[in-house]
């Protein structure tokens, strides 16, 4: 407004005043600009900070153990023998139940919710979906461990058992806390997400391109598979791929109901831990300056460049066709 | 020729039949179990209700979660005084000064993973910043935890938010000789203003639920406590150890503690949409 006033006034007053509002103007700006500078400055520090303590504080486990701190699975605090294979074994198990899970069910509902749903339901539904996303991991956890386990436990993976117990991937017995329980409440917490990306990406597939697909007959389905899809496969490749982020590093949903075993079971209805699991549970009695805290340090890390990695890819993914 | 045809057809129709089915079925079937989980925590957790939870703390008689409650009040509070003006700031670099620089993209992909980095590891961060050389869990170090969880996302809709204010307007503004700052003040944060409260509401939303970047900062408090140089007590943290203790008691307090937590965030998503349609109404 300042600076509005002192145009009016220009033609009149002296060019004296003019140049010195001027003068200031400049100076706010390059103040201003700075602060910008400063807090987008801000955000790398603070990821650059992150990065470099996770790993600072970490290497000693690394330097004490070797590679064998990745390829050996046993974790005794007693012996103090520490080693990551079960959890990253647990991580990776349990993400990829939720993912294998959450996919096919997100397709289907956003398929349901796009080309099936009476127009009135839509909007409902779909921020329904969306208000789940974002109810706080913790109450999944709980819900989990409290009413879900004991149900899945004797309807779930019962039958399982006795049908493909031959499997060793599903043998017994049955456990309320296992890794297969783990990713099914991961699978219901990143659903509401991944369904939430998919209708967002088949809502911007262009509707000449759908309705000419129509036009010359197609039905709903296969215009659904050979247009909508296709036009959209990256982004929801991509979608897929954050929902796998975001089990991989979940913590609060899985600690409650993995079971907080550190070993490997081939069976997934045995409990396993996953590294925020462990993380969770066991870094609050890590004295200071122990093999432990650096061990836990280490995962951490380790989790870090799983998930950024992951990241990285999924963005890439995901803007590739919206830019 | 003409039978096959029909029998294409007809096969056709049925596959797509078939399909809408199925997927109704899986959509029923997911809102029916999304919405046991809001019936639990309402069954259990209004049946756990009562006064005390809101005035006892958590050795009082009966058992309360005031402790809790002040504790995540004061320190969302206190993250979100210094998340605001940072992600404000670093949004409308994003938006405007830094568009396009390589700086600016670098900031936004460092921002993005900021926003998806599990939240345990944030807390593992401010473990090693903050909680070892003070030598103790303090309040101040959940205050931390939490204003890292917020950044990004005031950040994020920030940007997202100044982006949909017409470039028109801003050079309008600066073809009149006003200054980068008084466009930014008068016009683009004017403009977006309700866009810019949104995300705040969202990151609020966000904070008051996470427990994971919580454990090993501001670790919990069976106290109320105003003191942040001492560990301080959150809700989700209490819920956290309640459900753990497995005695029946403590779990129905769980719950009324996870149904207060749900109906704050959820009021504040929904207050957000309101915010949002009221804005396109416009």
């Amino acid at each position: 407004m300042t600076v509005l006033s002192s145009a009016d006034s220009a033609p009149g007053a002296s060019s004296g005043r003019l140049q010195a509002s001027i003068r200031r103007g400049v100076l706010i700006d390059t103040i201003f600009g700075a602060a910008l500078w400063a807090a987008g400055g801000l955000v790398l520090v603070i990821l650059g900070t992150m990065i470099i303590l996770l790993a600072y504080d970490g290497w000693p486990a690394l330097r004490h153990f070797g590679m064998a701190f990745y390829t050996t699975a046993t974790w005794n605090p007693v012996t103090e023998r520490f080693g990551a294979m079960s959890m990253l074994y647990g991580t990776l198990v349990t993400s990829l139940i939720a993912v294998v899970i959450a996919v096919p069910v997100s397709f289907g509902i956003a398929f349901f919710l796009t080309e099936v749903c009476p127009q009135a339901f839509r909007r409902p539904i779909g921020v329904t979906i969306q208000l789940l996303a974002a109810v706080p991991s913790i109450i999944y956890g709980m819900w989990g461990a409290l009413v879900v386990a004991p149900f899945i436990a004797a309807w779930l993976q019962q039958p399982l058992i006795s049908g493909f117990g031959w499997i060793p991937l599903f043998g017994g017995p049955a456990n309320q806390f296992s890794m297969f329980t783990a990713g099914l409440i991961l699978a219901l917490m990143i659903l509401p997400f991944i369904t939430a990306m998919f209708v967002e990406t088949l809502e911007s597939v262009p509707p000449m391109l759908a309705e000419s697909a129509y036009g010359v007959g197609a039905t709903t389905w296969e215009v659904f598979r050979n247009v909508r899809i296709p036009y959209g496969r990256t982004a929801m490749v991509g979608a897929g791929m954050l929902g796998l982020g975001r089990a991989l590093g979940e913590t609060m949903a899985v600690t409650f109901v993995i079971g907080n075993a550190n070993r490997i079971s081939a069976s997934i209805f045995q409990p396993g831990s996953s590294i925020a699991s462990v993380i969770a549970n066991e870094f609050g009695e890590a004295e200071i300056g122990s093999l432990k805290l650096y061990s836990l340090l280490q995962l951490g890390f380790a989790l870090f460049v799983i998930s950024f990695i992951v990241l990285a890819v999924s963005r890439r993914l995901v803007r590739s066709r919206l830019d | 020729m003409a039978t096959t045809n029909a029998g294409r057809l007809a096969r056709r129709l049925a596959v797509d039949k078939t399909i809408k089915l199925v997927s109704t079925l899986l959509a029923t079937i997911a809102l029916v179990l999304l919405a046991m989980i809001l019936w639990a925590l309402f069954f259990n957790g209004v049946r756990a209700l009562g006064p005390h939870v809101f005035l006892n703390d958590t050795f009082g008689r009966p058992n309360g979660l005031a402790n809790a409650i002040v504790g995540s009040l004061i320190q969302v509070g206190f993250a979100t005084v210094i998340a605001l003006p940072v992600g404000v700031l670093a949004g409308t670099l994003l938006a405007d000064l830094g568009k396009s620089s390589k700086l600016g993209e670098t900031v936004r992909f460092v921002n993005d993973v900021l926003l998806s980095a599990p939240s345990i590891l944030i807390g593992l961060f401010v473990y090693t910043l903050i909680v070892l050389p003070m030598g103790r869990f303090s309040g101040w170090a959940g205050v931390a935890a939490l204003a890292i969880v917020m950044l990004p996302v005031i950040v994020r809709s920030t940007e997202d938010m100044l982006r949909l204010v017409p470039v028109q307007l801003r050079e309008a503004a600066y073809a009149l000789g006003a200054s980068r700052w008084t466009v930014t003040r008068s016009v683009l944060w004017r403009a977006a203003r309700a866009g810019i409260l949104t995300g705040l509401l969202l990151a609020i939303a966000r904070a008051a639920g996470e427990t994971a970047p919580l454990l090993f900062t501001a670790f919990g408090n069976p106290q109320t406590s105003f003191d942040l140089n001492q560990p301080m007590a959150t809700l989700p943290v209490q819920i956290f150890n309640l459900t753990l203790s497995a005695d029946a008691d403590s779990i129905a307090l769980a719950w009324a503690g996870a149904l207060i937590i749900t109906v704050g965030v959820l009021a504040l998503n929904i207050t957000s949409r309101l915010l949002i349609s009221l804005g396109q109404r416009k």
